[in-house]
């Protein structure tokens, strides 16, 4: 235990004389979780609509107008052609072209009936989706509002969908954003750190002095571990205080069950970052190794995209990683209130994560080679 | 027994591929200052490692203060100290940081084993506060030693400690050792500097990862068959190769601005007709004069005559 306590305060020492290392780690969470959430944003606005109005009617004009007031679509050109709208989505200044045909007024008022062509650039497909779903809508609307000019009150019977957001009532992408982002931090501090400070001391030459003196192994990992969990736990605090008063966030969970978890995930990733060390020689490949897979467990968790919708395989892939389970905890925790006994399932796995990666890591690093 | 022994010792790298250490046997009694002296890759890391637990030995076996280095790797960790040929403290800590810190690992403090390192501590002592990467090589250097002698060891080995440092550094470092020698402490030391192997009791020379001989420095030039002349002429290039080309002669190799020619052990001793034989070739201002030999000169000739790996290349 003595030796331990040594071992840390070696640690610490290091940890605050390193001051890059320091500023990045208190600096850029605070830096991510200011900035992304204001920037990433899932909301789609100004979509650029090019009208081609073979009509010029007064219905064509109405229609028009009810687009260019919705507030989601910004007109950027009324083109004399079809051709021509569409060289404007190739120029990649309009991102949807309406097209009202000829002779639009007189057979909806005749035959009752018209077709409207919508061509979407379907580049990026969350907007192309949006954008056309949310045109279909205003013409609807518009159907709607001409049809009841026409026949007087005797109204169809219609089936109106209301729906309300719970737990996020105004759909606000922060509070969806905010939370996975803090665990994005805790995954950064606690895999890359650990992975590169092994594989320092291995570059240094230190690690050598280490292993011909009678410290165990087990002194030498907790030496190593306990340090960046607390730092961890540290830059947690941080996040959960800038979500706080910044984004107006407040757990509505216990902030306990919270801290539970997130310090359970943090041994597992810390656990992990050893095993990277352990088999790493250099710092470059330790960096390398340890992105690889951090990137995999991101983009794989559910942090930007829903795991619902993923196919069944990439779905046994993302349970396969710690961060799935932390995100889709801290986003029940903070947002619904969830307890202890709502994530206890999450809890188990994240720690026989901890638990396997450490053993491996500890089985692995050898004092002899 | 011996503080160290080492029996029929091999150690290959790459899967077998490449030896690094041939059937490596000797003995280091207690208390000796002994030296591995030898060129880069002849082997003397991989031998140190061997002994201080951090490398297994593909076979034989090896003992240091009678643990096996095999089965009793705990006992050796807590009583061998070790300075590896690299520069390996933390750079981001302090003199004193760094000392205590080895301290507290062998669970003991720098007050209780003071007097063993006074002598070298009193010379950094002024730097304590500065970060150990802020030091001079030579400050680099006693501070490692410092720190593999503060848990006070039975024995102590130093690779290469006089590597990259000063000549004046190098004679003090030989110096201390001499003195820390005096303490009982057993030291195994290696470097690839002929001149530093007189400081040693006894010295094993090595070389691709064989030993050449092994006896205490004064008996290994004892040893050295033949006479030794070092000639100098005006045209030394063309002397080099003539020369080589001397019946007479077992060896010729440059040495500094002398060339030197090692005669068969059966020659009479006739520089006369060395003379003569350099004077029909036309040179001008040669200069004979017989020498004793140097350790350098033995380490070059075991290597000539060693069979197949052995290249001539300590030529300096």
């Amino acid at each position: 235990m003595r030796i331990l306590f040594f071992l840390l305060r070696k640690e610490f020492r290091q940890i605050f004389r390193d001051k890059s290392i320091l500023a990045v780690i208190f600096i850029l969470p605070s830096i991510q979780l200011v900035i992304m959430p204001q920037a990433a944003n899932y909301d789609v606005k100004n979509i650029n609509l090019a009208v081609v109005d073979n009509d010029h009617s007064s219905y064509s004009r109405r229609l028009i107008a009810k687009v260019g007031s919705s507030g989601y679509f910004r007109i950027v050109a009324a083109s004399p052609s079809f051709k021509q709208g569409l060289r404007l989505v190739e120029a990649n200044t309009a991102d949807l072209v309406l097209e009202i045909p000829a002779g639009f007024e007189r057979n909806l008022v005749r035959e009752g009936s018209q077709q409207l062509s919508l061509a979407v650039d379907a580049i990026n497909g969350t907007r192309a989706g949006l954008g056309g779903a949310y045109l279909t809508r205003i013409i609807g609307d518009f159907n709607q509002a001409v049809r009841l000019e026409w026949q007087s009150p005797a109204p169809a019977a219609a089936i109106d969908v209301t729906s309300s957001n719970w737990y996020n009532p105004l759909g606000e992408y922060r509070f969806f954003m905010v939370p996975a982002i803090l665990v994005l931090l805790l995954t950064m501090v606690g895999g890359f750190l650990t992975a590169l400070n092994i594989v320092r001391e291995k570059e240094i030459g230190t690690i050598e002095q280490i292993n011909v003196s009678p410290i165990r192994k087990w002194q030498f990992i907790l030496g190593k571990l306990i340090p960046f969990w607390v730092l961890g736990m540290v830059v947690f605090t941080i996040g959960l205080t800038i979500a706080r008063v910044l984004y107006g966030i407040i757990p509505v969970g216990s902030i306990p069950v919270l801290y539970l978890f997130a310090g359970v995930y943090l041994v597992a990733l810390l656990g992990f970052g050893l095993l990277i060390s352990t088999y790493s020689e250099t710092q470059v490949q330790a960096m390398f190794v340890a992105f690889f897979f951090i990137m995999i467990f991101i983009l794989m968790s559910g942090l930007f995209t829903s795991l619902d919708s993923m196919p069944p395989w990439a779905r046994y892939i993302a349970y396969c990683s710690p961060v799935t389970h932390f995100i889709e905890v801290v986003r029940m925790i903070i947002l619904k209130g969830s307890s202890l006994r709502d994530v206890s399932h999450q809890l188990g796995y994240e720690a026989i994560f901890a638990v396997v990666l450490n053993t491996w890591a500890m089985l692995n690093y050898r004092k002899t080679t | 027994m011996g503080a160290v022994t080492l029996q029929n010792i091999r150690k290959t790298y790459e899967k077998g591929t490449v030896l690094a250490v041939d059937d490596v046997s000797f003995t280091v009694e207690p208390g000796e200052l002994f030296g591995l002296i030898g060129p880069d890759g002849a082997g003397k890391t991989s031998i140190f490692r061997i002994l201080t637990t951090l490398l297994l030995a593909d076979s034989g076996t090896a003992t240091v203060d009678g643990h096996d280095v095999r089965k009793d790797y705990r006992a050796i960790r807590s009583t061998v100290g070790y300075m590896p040929g690299k520069f390996s403290l933390y750079q981001d800590l302090t003199v004193e940081e760094n000392l205590s810190f080895f301290a507290t690992l062998f669970e003991t403090t720098i007050a209780a084993n003071y007097d063993l390192i006074k002598e070298i501590y009193e010379q950094i002592e002024p730097f304590k506060t500065r970060r150990a990467g802020q030091l001079s090589g030579g400050m680099k250097q006693k501070l490692a030693l410092c720190c593999a002698l503060i848990h006070k060891p039975t024995v102590l080995f130093l690779d290469e400690p006089t590597t990259g440092v000063d000549a004046v550094s190098r004679k003090e470092f030989w110096d201390m050792l001499g003195r820390l020698k005096q303490q009982g402490i057993t030291i195994l030391v290696s470097t690839p500097y002929m001149d530093e192997a007189t400081r040693c009791e006894r010295i094993a020379l090595m070389q691709s990862g064989k030993i050449l001989s092994i006896d205490t420095p004064a008996n290994i030039i004892k040893a050295y068959p033949g006479k030794l002349y070092a000639v100098k002429a005006d045209a030394m290039h063309p002397l080099l190769h003539h020369l080589r080309a001397y019946p007479a002669a077992r060896s010729s190799y440059a040495f500094g601005e002398f060339v030197h020619v090692a005669f068969w052990d059966d020659q009479a001793d006739d520089d006369e007709a060395l003379r003569q034989y350099l004077a029909g070739k036309k040179h001008t201002g040669i200069v004979i004069k017989p020498i004793t030999p140097s350790i350098e000169d033995r380490f070059i000739d075991l290597m000539t005559a060693a069979p197949a790996n052995a290249h001539a290349t300590a030529t300096r």
